[in-house]
């Protein structure tokens, strides 16, 4: 599986989250949290897994979004 | 041994449709649980829902939706030999739906039983009657999708009372020289059982993300494979109209099948989420607005506990 850089991943997940939510991808930053700086409740967040996993290829089960919390959280899960 | 004589395809005559009378608002429902109209409508696409009366039961309801597609199809109750009613949420197990149903519509001694494939029931319901029309097995078939979710919901828990809603949708079915109802895409997936289920044996419950992530990405492709195999191209759809789950899982079905000119069926947004009612009582309600012209050809798709799914294409009468 191809590694990505933290920059990528950010990158990346800032196009995913301005599709998904509407949030402009230069707000996307990592100390971000999901639920109270970006407004992105718990279905919008499947849909930024579904899309991450496409992306980077790395699945981020159901059961482990709650845990998932700020925009770093989801870099760190995905390099790990 | 002699076989009955088949028939070459099978048609929707007529629909039919009944909601309870009581309206229940966001508003209402954030007076006694912690919620809003902005959460609900942002979440699930609800605006208003019915919710049936506590002496209404299953029953009653498929009887009025069925009473009136009855009507509306031309025939006498006698032709019908066969009643299908998808239904999961009745009170007792025993009797079925379907023999009641029947007598109180004054059909004499037709093969009767109900079928729980919970919110894809009706299009597994409309498959088999397809099918017994088509096999010689019937006639003229009955087909209902009925639910009284409010018996089965925690008023306390914000995460279902404010989706599941009360309601019937019905379809006379009949033979016809040509096909007007395509081949069903049908399945199940029974090891997430857990993931739509009867809490404590009273409680419907759902785990939302989950329920979401699948009907989001697995489900566009039994859509797809449906028109497939009825060869029709999603461009020659007039409609879409899949089980009324969350308007954002319409929505996000919608997108994935390159059909942008189809009508998507937002019924959700009045009448709530009606497990194997909401589509027949969308279809029924969309042909009652004239939306749906005669002959135009509409896509359904159900899904929902077990897990099981099926879809199909079918003509509008």
């Amino acid at each position: 599986m191809a590694t990505h850089t933290e920059q990528e991943i950010l990158a990346g997940l800032g196009e995913i989250i301005d599709e998904v939510a509407g949030v402009p991808a230069d707000q996307v930053t990592a100390d971000k949290s999901f639920v109270d700086d970006l407004d992105i409740d718990s279905l919008s967040m499947v849909e930024i897994a579904v899309a991450a996993q496409d992306k980077f290829g790395v699945e981020i089960p159901d059961d482990q979004l709650k845990d998932l919390k700020t925009v770093q959280d989801v870099i760190t899960f995905i390099q790990k | 041994m002699n076989l009955a004589p088949t028939a070459p395809g099978a048609r929707v005559l007529a629909f039919g449709e009944y909601q309870p009378g009581r309206v229940v608002t966001n508003e209402e429902l954030a007076r006694t649980v912690d919620t809003s109209d902005e959460w609900i409508q942002s979440r699930v696409g609800i605006r208003e829902r019915r919710i049936a009366a506590e002496d209404e039961s299953v029953a009653d309801m498929a009887v009025a939706a069925a009473g009136k597609a009855l009507a509306a199809s031309g025939l006498a109750a006698n032709d019908i030999d066969l009643v299908i009613v998808a239904t999961c949420t009745q009170r007792d197990q025993v009797p079925n739906a379907a023999a009641t149903v029947a007598a109180r519509l004054g059909i004499t001694a037709p093969g009767a039983f109900d079928v729980n494939a919970a919110c894809a029931g009706f299009c597994y319901a409309l498959s088999l009657a397809n099918d017994a029309v088509r096999g010689g097995s019937a006639r003229n078939v009955l087909v209902i999708g009925a639910e009284k979710l409010s018996d089965w919901l925690d008023w306390n828990d914000r995460t279902t009372c404010v989706i599941f809603a009360d309601g019937a949708g019905a379809a006379v079915v009949s033979a016809s020289a040509t096909p007007d109802i395509g081949p069903v895409v049908w399945g199940s997936s029974g090891d997430r059982a857990d993931k739509i289920y009867l809490r404590d044996h009273r409680y419907l419950y759902q785990e939302g993300q989950s329920v979401f992530r699948w009907t989001t990405t697995e489900l566009y492709p039994v859509a797809l494979k449906a028109l497939e195999r009825a060869g029709v191209r999603p461009e020659e759809l007039t409609a879409f109209v899949p089980h009324q789950a969350n308007l954002r899982i319409v929505e996000a079905i919608a997108r994935k099948l390159g059909a942008p000119q189809a009508i998507i069926a937002r019924d959700i947004v009045t009448a709530g989420n009606t497990s194997s009612a909401s589509i027949p009582l969308a279809l029924s309600r969309m042909v009652g607005r004239g939306e749906l012209p005669s002959g135009s050809t509409v896509l359904t798709l159900g899904f929902g506990a077990g897990l099981t799914y099926a879809a199909q294409v079918l003509r509008i009468p």
